[in-house]
């Protein structure tokens, strides 16, 4: 009735679905006006007390500030900046345990207050109204004013408006719909006027076309306050009736004006913007006053406390001090609330500290707030869903969440619960039912956390793999146009000689092989058989080798590729007319040791063959003699590679420094990484440097030709004096070569993992949505043509050593490894033969045998020195 | 100071499932004293052993499956399947009837689907239905022949002890007379049975009871009026066009609404949340669906009641009806419902 009479002619009032009615709790500290909070000895201020990114602290430990100072200040978009609560000394920045559900530290100043409370600078505006609305937003987000009401988000973004956005209806609520809390009741009373100032602001902000005050019908003297306090303004105050969950934001909308705020929206894109009753009384003060926001009124009661009140406590408070303020009975405290008894969370320890959302604390016994009973089978009653304000059924809700149904939960629209716990408060069977929903959302969106990842992780990959195919793809034509021109210059023409001798060879000794066999046939050899495939061998070889000459006399003038084929088939012509060599050789061994008549042909055959595979060798070295070394000149200058190389990472420094500070500015969380990363560029930087350093000193000697092929053939003659005064001249120029190779596998390295580095901060740039791509996009494609530059110079210079390699030694690194392995086996059959010998043979042949031996065993430590130098000094190894 | 770490809410709502369930018994007094009164105290000590039977066989299947039995057996809900059946019951009904039936509901329709909350059929009623088939003459076997006389407490604790029936004591009910000659104008008006205020002798009353106990749970908020109201409308209205088509061969709405088991099947059975629809809009056509379902059956069926068949058939539709009547939830353009969504 009492609600009729103020609700008024042709007011209308909408009503919500569910809704409980709670024993209120509300005279116990609603009968007496706001009292003064305590100075406690210490404040905490957490740099989080809003939703967003938490402050950037502005002082530093030790610092004496004044009341209403800046300490921190906002960081980003949607932040809001601290001040000080009073005037003190800073005594530390760290974590500190603060109001959160699991009791977790986060980064807070401690202020020491001096018990002055001496302000500091105030600017009070005397008309707010003069300024534009960007400045007010401007002085409101300075104030660090967010919503009082509950989560805390900064009110300066809440009240800008995007350009297509009009609002229909302010919405400014008093309604305080909490059991227990009455600190907007008192607020409302005791400063109405201020509140209608504060709301005054909000309207010139957002210029709605109306202004709508809801308040619950059980604080008509609130509401009496309130309309005479607006009279005169465009304030229509609403008495709506008293109903748990009246005051959450999407049923205060739908009470006063039918509308719903659709599923994950906000209030504005229905036209509506809410705003607190305490935001409005704080952006007065902020305002008028030029008082940023450093104290609230808390409500404290409790069946614990001997002076239940409210409190108008300085952010920063410990809660501990402020009970005991209002009279703790510790013995009796046995639950204690932050915020309402149905949306508040318990408090273990009560050493944090109140900050700008904290509008309750409730210290009850266990008789005001009894310990939750034993959960009992749901029996499908369905008070739940008659009491659920969203229309959810909250039943089949906990069904799925207990089953762990996350799909058919967010089916059955888990997401829309607002948790006001109302299902669980009716509930007969004493289940936690908000409990179990927090489970199943926090589970969903881990899910979707994991998902996302997932996808990201999945996006990075093949984003890899196609930049490496690119790569590979890329350096694969580069080998080959590299190859291409080198084979350019070494002409066919000198090799037609070389090749027709090594046809004529072969066929030599496929007809040797042929006669071998005849003989073999004749004497009814055993073998046969092996002479006959060794016969075929022969004639493949010879073919072979005439085709070649039949190729290279085709393609001869402007062919650059029959070169390497020729080469191939002698070498293959080389090794089978070792091998038939061999055989032969063996064969006359074993011939000779049984006694046989026929071991002198076969002695005989196998010099034949011998001098054969000698004939060939020599040819396969005229061919390649043949063919010169690639340009050096066409390589690009390693010492140019690194200078670029140099500028490039100096400046990847310059820029990883400028973001590291602009992140610690900004007290970004990866702050420490890109400090890291910073230093990481820096020591790059300095190698390269000193890299450019040695290439430099190295440059001079890099235009020098190959040195004469007399000396090339030093290395594996077998006089190792002469091999080691040829070291002696080469070692500098092989040491300058293996300083600019090594400069340039680190510079190569290092581009190329720039450019990889910047192409995943693109791929993740682009999958962060941002818009200015265009920057990384150039900066990419610099760093990759910087490699592949890179690349380029290595590449060429590997080509150079090798090929200088070849003109020092007149071999190449198989050759060298050939001859190596040779040398090892002429050995091994020498000491096979002495050993086989040494009981038969007279002192002489044992000691011709004996220096053989040691002829063959020198040969053999030259060759591996020789293999073992080359690859050492040219650093090259084989890809 | 050891405070609680809890979850909000951190108050809870004074109502109780114990509690609910005493509200429930409670407003089966007045329709258990009326049947006492009519028809002897048979009724009277089938529902002490049936709650007996039932409190012993719950506690059984509880231990069986590890459960905490205090804790269960405090719910009540044991005691009310009891009690429901056995006011369902002749109150002629021997012991052994009642102790397959309520052992059959407690133990397999309510346990053996994992207990209070989980069982889709009305324990009650599947016990009822049990006996029914099984023993269609003891089930069908009321007080009540002509001339009616009320047997005294010797009789009735004979009755109980299952020394057969006594002569004289026992008939048809007034449903069972009416469906037995239905458009035979003369019978119908020999039938004294019939020849109660509304519904038949003695029937009315006992109707009237358990509305005014069906109206005391409403009045508590134990249970809601959308299925109570349903279920009437659903078995009044056509009950009405049919009246009104030939009076002689249907039965008036009174008649339907105040004999039977109407509102024991209305009020303390068809609202059974467990096996109910849950959403408002669903329970009104659970309800409807009973209501009209009884009356068919009535009519054309075999059976002289169809509380408990309908009952049951509806419980089996439950599921269905919840999943294509689920609320508009806020800030939704349209509820999710059916296949679709």
């Amino acid at each position: 009735m009492l609600a009729r009479l103020f609700r008024g002619g042709t007011r209308e009032i909408f009503d919500f679905p569910g809704g409980i009615h709670p024993p209120e709790h509300k005279s116990e500290s609603n009968t007496t006006p706001i009292l003064p909070g305590p100075l406690p000895s210490q404040l905490i201020l957490p740099l989080n007390m809003h939703i967003g990114a938490p402050a950037r602290p502005l002082v530093q430990v030790g610092d004496k500030v004044l009341k209403g100072q800046h300490l921190a200040e906002g960081n980003g978009a949607v932040s809001a900046p601290v001040h000080a609560p009073t005037s003190g000394t800073v005594v530390a920045i760290g974590p500190r345990p603060i109001q959160h559900p699991s009791g977790m530290d986060a980064p807070c100043l401690v202020l020491e207050p001096d018990g002055e409370d001496r302000w500091g600078d105030r600017a009070p505006l005397d008309d707010p109204f003069a300024l534009s609305p960007g400045e007010l937003l401007e002085r409101i987000a300075e104030a660090g004013i967010v919503g009082l009401g509950g989560a805390g988000f900064p009110t300066s973004v809440k009240v800008s408006l995007g350009d297509h956005q009009r609002v229909r209806e302010l919405i400014v609520n008093g309604v305080e719909c909490e059991p227990f809390i009455t600190a907007d009741d008192r607020l409302m009373r005791e400063r109405a006027a201020d509140i209608v100032q504060g709301i005054q602001v909000l309207q010139y902000l957002l210029n709605p076309e109306r202004t709508l005050l809801g308040i619950e019908d059980n604080k008509p003297e609130a509401a009496a306050a309130l309309r005479a306090a607006a009279v005169g303004a465009d304030i229509d105050v609403r008495v709506v009736p008293t109903k748990y969950p009246s005051g959450g934001e999407k049923q205060l909308i739908q009470l006063l004006t039918g509308k719903e705020v659709g599923s994950g929206g906000l209030p504005i894109q229905v036209g509506v913007v809410c705003q607190n009753v305490g935001t409005a009384y704080a952006l007065k003060r902020a305002l008028f006053d030029g008082e940023p926001l450093i104290s609230r009124i808390t409500t404290v009661t409790g069946d614990a406390v001997a002076r239940p009140g409210n409190y108008e406590v300085l952010l920063g408070t410990p809660v501990a001090e402020l009970l005991q303020h209002a009279g703790v009975d510790k013995t009796r405290l046995q639950r204690l609330v932050l915020g309402g008894p149905m949306m508040g969370f318990t408090l273990h320890n009560p050493a944090i500290p109140l900050v700008k959302t904290s509008n309750c604390l409730i210290a009850a016994s266990t008789d005001l707030l009894p310990e939750p009973e034993p959960e009992q089978a749901c029996i499908r009653c369905g008070a739940c869903a008659d009491a659920c304000p969203a229309s959810l059924l909250p039943q089949q809700l906990y069904w799925y969440a207990k089953n762990d149904d996350l799909e058919r939960a967010q089916q059955q629209n888990l997401m829309d619960c607002i948790e006001c716990g109302a299902c669980a408060y009716v509930c007969p069977s004493h289940i936690p039912l908000v409990q179990y929903y927090r489970y199943a959302k926090g589970e969903i969106r881990i899910q979707a956390a994991e998902r996302a990842k997932a996808d990201r992780a999945r996006e990075r990959f093949e984003a890899r793999q196609a930049r490496v195919e690119k790569e590979q793809a890329e350096k694969e034509a580069r080998r080959r146009a590299r190859q291409q021109a080198n084979r350019a210059p070494a002409a066919a023409g000198d090799n037609a000689a070389a090749l027709k001798q090594a046809s004529l060879d072969a066929s030599k000794a496929y007809k040797a092989a042929v006669k071998a066999a005849k003989e073999a046939e004749n004497r009814g050899d055993p073998d046969l058989t092996r002479y006959q495939a060794e016969v075929e061998k022969r004639k493949t070889a010879a073919d072979q080798a005439k085709a070649a000459v039949r190729d290279a006399g085709k393609a001869a003038p402007p062919s650059t590729d029959t070169h390497p084929k020729a080469e191939a088939d002698l070498k293959k012509q080389v090794a089978d007319a070792s091998a038939a060599y061999k055989n032969a050789l063996r064969e006359a061994k074993a011939a000779l040791a049984e006694e046989r008549e026929d071991a002198a042909t076969l002695q005989s055959r196998a010099e034949t063959l011998k001098a054969e595979a000698d004939r060939l060798k020599a040819a396969l070295r005229d061919a390649r003699a043949g063919q010169p070394a690639s340009a050096p000149t066409a390589a690009p200058d390693p010492v140019e590679a690194l200078k670029k190389a140099v500028a490039e990472a100096s400046s990847a420094y310059k820029a990883a420094v400028k973001a590291t500070k602009e992140a610690e500015q900004n007290e970004a969380d990866d702050a420490a990484r890109l400090r890291a990363e910073a230093d990481r560029l820096k020591a790059k930087a300095d190698e390269l440097k000193q890299q450019l350093r040695d290439a430099k000193a190295a440059a001079p000697a890099t235009p020098k030709a190959a040195p004469s092929p007399a000396a090339a053939a030093a290395p594996t003659t077998t006089e190792p004096a002469g091999a080691g005064g040829q070291a002696s001249a080469s070692d500098e120029e092989a040491a300058k070569q293996q300083k600019r190779l090594n400069a340039l596998k680190t510079a190569y390295k290092m581009a190329h993992k720039q450019y990889k580095e910047a192409h995943s901060a693109l791929d993740r740039a682009r999958r962060d949505g941002a818009v200015d791509l265009a920057a990384m996009e150039a900066r990419v494609e610099k760093l990759k043509s910087k490699a592949d530059h890179t690349r380029d110079a290595l590449d060429a210079l590997m080509d150079e050593t090798k090929a200088s390699l070849l003109a020092h030694t007149g071999k190449d690194l198989k050759t060298l490894k050939l001859d190596a392995a040779r040398a090892e086996t002429a050995l091994r059959d020498k000491s096979d033969e002495l050993k086989r010998l040494r009981d038969t043979a007279d002192e002489d042949t044992l000691k011709r045998l004996t220096s053989e031996l040691g002829t063959l065993e020198h040969d053999a430590h030259l060759a591996r020195r020789a293999l073992k130098q080359a690859l050492e000094e040219h650093g090259l190894t084989e890809e | 100071m050891a405070l609680i770490n809890a979850s909000s809410p951190h108050t809870r709502g004074p109502v109780d499932t114990g509690m609910v369930m005493r509200q429930v018994i409670y407003a089966t007094l007045p329709g258990l004293a009326i049947l006492t009164l009519l028809f002897g105290i048979g009724t009277l000590l089938n529902v002490v052993w049936a709650i007996l039977v039932a409190v012993l066989c719950e506690a059984a299947m509880l231990r069986a499956r590890g459960r905490p039995i205090a804790l269960y057996l405090r719910d009540g809900s044991a005691v009310v399947t009891a009690v429901l059946l056995a006011l369902a019951l002749p109150p002629t009904a021997p012991w052994w009837l009642t102790f397959i039936g309520v052992a059959f509901a407690i133990i397999v329709a309510k346990q053996l689907y994992g207990g209070l909350g989980m069982n889709p059929f009305n324990p009650a009623m599947v016990g009822y239905v049990l006996l029914l088939i099984s023993f269609p003459v003891a089930m069908t076997n009321w007080v009540g022949g002509a001339p009616y006389r009320t047997p005294d407490v010797l009789e009735s604790v004979f009755q109980f002890l299952g020394h057969g029936a006594l002569d004289g004591l026992s008939g048809a009910t007034p449903l069972d007379t009416f469906r037995t000659f239905a458009g035979n104008a003369d019978a119908l008006d020999r039938m004294i049975v019939l020849h109660g205020r509304w519904a038949g002798l003695g029937w009315e009353w006992v109707n009237l009871a358990f509305l005014l106990g069906g109206l005391y749970l409403l009045f508590r908020r134990v249970i809601g009026w959308h299925i109570p109201l349903a279920f009437l409308a659903g078995l009044a209205l056509p009950a009405l066009i049919a009246w009104q088509i030939d009076p002689l061969r249907y039965a008036d709405p009174l008649f339907h609404l105040f004999s039977g088991g109407t509102m024991l099947g209305a009020f303390f059975i068809a609202t059974d949340p467990v096996s109910a629809a849950t959403s408002s809009r669903g329970r009104l056509i659970y309800g409807a669906l009973i209501g009209i379902l009884i009356w068919v059956i009535r009519t054309y069926g075999g059976y002289p009641d169809a509380v408990a068949f309908s009952v049951l058939l509806l419980n089996l539709a439950a599921p269905f009806i919840d999943y294509y009547t689920r609320p508009r939830t806020y800030g939704h353009e349209r509820a999710k419902r059916g296949a679709g969504s």
